[in-house]
């Protein structure tokens, strides 16, 4: 009997993985690792280009950005963003009273990990937050109040550099860790994984696009895009990005995409925000 | 007596073909089930495809229009598709790993 257990011991430490570097959770190593992938893959794209997304990648594009932003198509949704931000609730209150700073160059400091919840609160969940702290109903995050005014306190932050904070807790490491391992994860019958796109091919074409860098991937947002006709929120975004591979998308800010945002995010550390931006 | 023979058998052939509609229309519900469970199985795994739900509005739609061949058809398409993406899932949970960039 004895001896049938400590063979099944045996056998049970044959089976487990060597615990190895890849089993720890280690922010700092993964950060430093992913910021030199991308620059020894692409020398010439100068660190703070790569928050210009596709443009960063393909100077034909480049030249058409140029001239799509002399007449920003996102301007309409800043001055509504605008509007909407130094408008009072109806109890007097505005959404500046709900953050640091009054709201005005924040961007960089979101995603962070609450503490109270044990979550990662997202600006977008921020601003519903606050709306609902203040008696409205939230709005949906995949549409364009959400979009304006995320593009308004974008645009307040630009060039601000991110500055993502992974506290000393568990439960924060855990959060950074399953956005991780969401970006690393093959899904959808064509069986991709954002890193398929956005880590093995930036630079390439899918159909009429340019497939963005992870790296700096988060900084323009929110985007305007004349395929879609309008402003697209973070969500938007995912949920274009999982149907694309003919998954299924979660729920817009489902704790899984908040969390990859927040690994995303961290990994673009001391690049400067560029939101809201414009692709074709 | 024609007129006997003639009801027998159109007796018999509606009753043939009720016993095989009821026996697709079971086939229908049961593939149907089978097909839903696992979708919910991947959809706990937040790994559900859009081809799976697909073929499963397609089953609905034709055992709709009562159309049960087709139907079943579609249903285990469907389950199908639900297991690759369950299998999928259990595969990637720790096959992610080999991709993260180090
Ligand atoms: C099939 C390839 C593919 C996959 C897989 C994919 N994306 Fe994308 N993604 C795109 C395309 C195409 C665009 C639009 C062009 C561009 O900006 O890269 C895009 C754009 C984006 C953008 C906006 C970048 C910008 O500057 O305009 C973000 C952020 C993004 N993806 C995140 C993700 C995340 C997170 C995942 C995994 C959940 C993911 N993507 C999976 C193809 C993909």
């Amino acid at each position: 009997m004895r001896r049938a257990v400590s063979l099944a011991l045996a056998l049970f430490c044959l089976a487990a993985p060597p615990a190895s570097a890849a089993d720890t959770v280690n922010p700092k190593a993964d950060f430093k690792a992913f910021r030199d992938y991308f620059t020894k893959r692409f020398p010439n794209v100068p660190l703070n280009d790569f928050v210009n997304g596709p443009y960063s990648m393909d100077a034909e594009l480049r030249k058409q950005w140029v001239e799509i932003d002399a007449f920003p198509p996102y301007q309409f949704a800043l001055d509504k963003g605008k509007q909407m931000f130094d408008t009072p609730f109806p109890n007097g209150k505005t959404y500046g009273d709900c953050f640091p700073n009054k709201g005005i160059g924040i961007r960089q400091n979101y995603p962070f990990f609450d503490a109270k919840s044990g979550e990662v609160i997202t600006l977008d969940v921020a601003l519903n937050q606050c709306r609902q702290a203040n008696g409205e109903e939230p709005f949906d995050y995949t549409k364009d109040d959400m979009a304006a005014l995320t593009a308004y306190m974008a645009y307040t932050s630009r060039g601000k550099l991110f500055d993502i904070k992974i506290p000393n807790d568990r439960r924060a490491l855990a959060a950074y860790q399953k956005g991780e391992e969401y970006f690393y994860t093959r899904r959808g019958q064509l069986n991709f994984s954002c890193a398929s796109c956005h880590v093995q091919s930036p630079g390439d074409h899918i159909r009429t696009e340019v497939l963005a860098p992870a790296l700096g991937i988060v900084a323009a947002l929110p985007i305007y895009r004349s395929e879609w006709g309008g402003m697209g929120t973070t969500s938007r975004r995912l949920i274009t990005c999982n149907s694309q591979v003919r998954g299924v998308p979660l729920k817009p800010e489902d704790e899984l995409y908040r969390d990859v945002e927040y690994y995303l995010s961290y990994m673009s550390n001391g690049l400067p925000i560029s939101g809201p931006g414009a692709r074709p | 007596m024609p007129a006997l023979m003639r009801l027998a058998v159109v007796l018999f052939a509606t009753g043939l073909a009720t016993a095989a509609l009821a026996a697709s229309a079971d086939g229908f519900k049961a593939a149907y089930a089978k097909a839903e469970a696992a979708e919910n199985q991947a959809g706990a795994l937040k790994n559900q495809w859009t081809t799976t739900e697909a073929e499963l509005k397609a089953a609905k739609k034709a055992a709709d229009a009562g159309n049960f061949n087709d139907a079943i058809k579609h249903a285990q398409q469907a389950e199908a598709l639900a297991n690759a993406s369950i299998a999928q899932a259990k595969e990637q949970a720790t096959a992610w790993k080999n991709a993260v960039v180090r």
